[in-house]
């Protein structure tokens, strides 16, 4: 799991993070907190998907379920046990 | 009676939070018609000022030209007020079409269909020409428009970081699987100035089979040698395949827009698009208004030769005088105050000396990125711009913020 959470949070500060200097967590709010808008979403389920070879429907890939990289990485875990 | 109070109170108490965070808008109402000085009644009931305006559209000074102005009253007298009509039913007339090829002609492009606004032809354009089976990868600063016209449409949205070249091919790579791949950006990205490396995009494009769409509202008319938008500047003409832009801004000034490119693409939104198909277009005085622009234009270079003087002059005295500068080379010239209620403050000072600008905050731009933006017009002469400067740097001196760094800045104001 740690590795899982890990790489998620590496791809999204590569992701979306425009400031260097800005910091985040494996809590802090991605879509909520305004770091992840809607519509970069994509790029982060298709990595995921390529990442763990998984398919994860859109009706579960939604704001909520990926709004921190400790979510991200519950619902990847959920997928990778099925 | 369904507009219970309960439904009133949830209003007011929206609109109180919108106060009381400080994102209210209010109107300034100008008494004059669109030019570099106007007549402003601010706040509501206040008698009128005489001010500079430096945060109008009016890039080449067109809104109130007096050629313009005649043209249109030649247009409402030949062809009428109105058409009562979508185009498709009985709304089309013989000006529409030449306006149509006008825009084609100055554009450098296949074909073109006119619509209400630019940001009818943004909301438009995306459904109109792409479906399931295709991507959009939009730059993540374009225009709230674009941004609506996208989540219109139900091919596959993606971003890249501002004008990341990088970031673009990896999404590109990314996306390879799709039937059709988009790239949006905005022509000159409206709040900073800078313009789109559309040399490199279209460079990527072509490797990646991908189509490319311009906003070039805050370019058509002014930016390259002859004012044909960031594809004259940056040596792509013929090979942007959607160009859309407005006739609201350095092209007259009034309404309307366009989406100018390939043939199909055109044909495609004349079959499919919504706002062109419900709703009216452009209304004739106005047609003829913007057939007369392009005539203008299309013969002289004269105002958007003024339009760069007076831009350089202006971003070149404000560095001198130690403000902070959001670097580029068009006629936007963002005054960096990264603080939101310093950015207000502002803009309350410059216009009690008699300059009209507006303090943007967020969320129209990033937190920590306040700012006055200023927009230069060819109808500014020397001495608007003097007066202006010379605002500009009483009120800088008086909060301390001339040649101080952004660090700085935001270490003294952070509210």
């Amino acid at each position: 799991m740690d590795e899982i959470r890990d790489i998620v949070l590496a791809y999204v500060i590569k992701e979306y993070l425009e400031d260097p200097d800005e910091e985040i967590g494996y809590d802090t709010p991605l879509i909520t907190g305004g770091i992840v808008d809607s519509f970069s979403m994509v790029s982060l389920k298709r990595f995921l998907e390529n990442k763990y070879k998984i398919s994860i429907p859109d009706e579960k890939a939604g704001p909520e379920a990926f709004d921190s990289v400790n979510k991200i990485t519950k619902l990847v875990q959920e997928f990778l046990a099925k | 009676m369904a507009y219970s109070d309960k439904v009133r109170s949830t209003y007011q108490t929206t609109l109180k939070g919108m106060q009381d965070a400080g994102i209210f808008k209010i109107e300034r109402y100008i008494h004059s018609i669109q030019d570099a000085e106007i007549e402003v009644e601010f706040p509501p009931g206040a008698p009128l000022r005489k001010v500079i305006n430096i945060c109008a559209n009016n890039y080449l000074g067109l809104s109130s030209h007096p050629d313009i102005v005649k043209a249109a009253h030649e247009g409402l007298d030949a062809r009428g007020y109105g058409m009562s009509s979508v185009r498709f039913i009985c709304g089309t007339q013989d000006i529409h079409k030449e306006l149509e090829k006008k825009v084609t002609e100055f554009l450098g492009t296949e074909d073109t269909i006119l619509f209400p606004s630019c940001m009818d032809a943004n909301g438009g354009v995306f459904e109109a020409i792409l479906t399931e089976e295709d991507v959009m990868i939009s730059d993540r600063l374009v225009h709230a428009s674009l941004i609506d016209g996208i989540r219109l449409c139900k091919a596959v949205q993606d971003t890249y970081k501002h004008s990341d070249m990088e970031h673009l091919e990896e999404k590109l790579q990314l996306h390879a699987d799709k039937r059709n791949k988009l790239v949006i950006t905005d022509g000159v990205f409206s709040m900073d100035g800078d313009v789109a490396k559309l040399d490199e995009m279209v460079a990527l494009c072509e490797k990646y089979d991908a189509m490319i769409l311009v906003d070039d509202s805050h370019a058509s008319g002014f930016i390259g040698k002859t004012g044909r938008g960031t594809h004259e500047l940056c040596n792509v003409m013929g090979k942007i395949d959607v160009i859309t832009t407005t006739f609201g801004k350095g092209l007259g000034g009034a309404s309307g827009g366009c989406v100018s490119g390939r043939k199909e693409l055109v044909e495609m939104c004349r079959q499919k698009a919504r706002p062109y198909l419900f709703s009216n277009t452009i209304a004739p005085p106005v047609v003829a208004g913007v057939i007369r622009v392009l005539d203008i234009l299309s013969k002289t270079t004269e105002r958007r030769d003024k339009l760069e003087m007076n831009a350089n002059w202006w971003r070149k005295n404000l560095i001198e005088a130690g403000f902070v500068i959001q670097p580029g080379d068009t006629p936007i010239v963002p005054v960096m105050l990264f603080d939101a209620k310093l950015s207000q403050d502002f803009a309350r000072d410059l216009f009690d000396e008699g300059v009209y600008a507006i303090g943007f905050v967020f969320p129209v731009v990033p937190q920590g990125k306040a700012r006055i933006r200023t927009q230069i017009s060819a109808a500014h002469e020397r001495h608007h711009l003097e007066k202006a400067l010379d605002a500009f740097v009483k009120v800088g001196k008086k909060y301390g913020i001339l040649g101080k760094t952004k660090n700085e800045i935001m270490e003294m104001y952070h509210s």
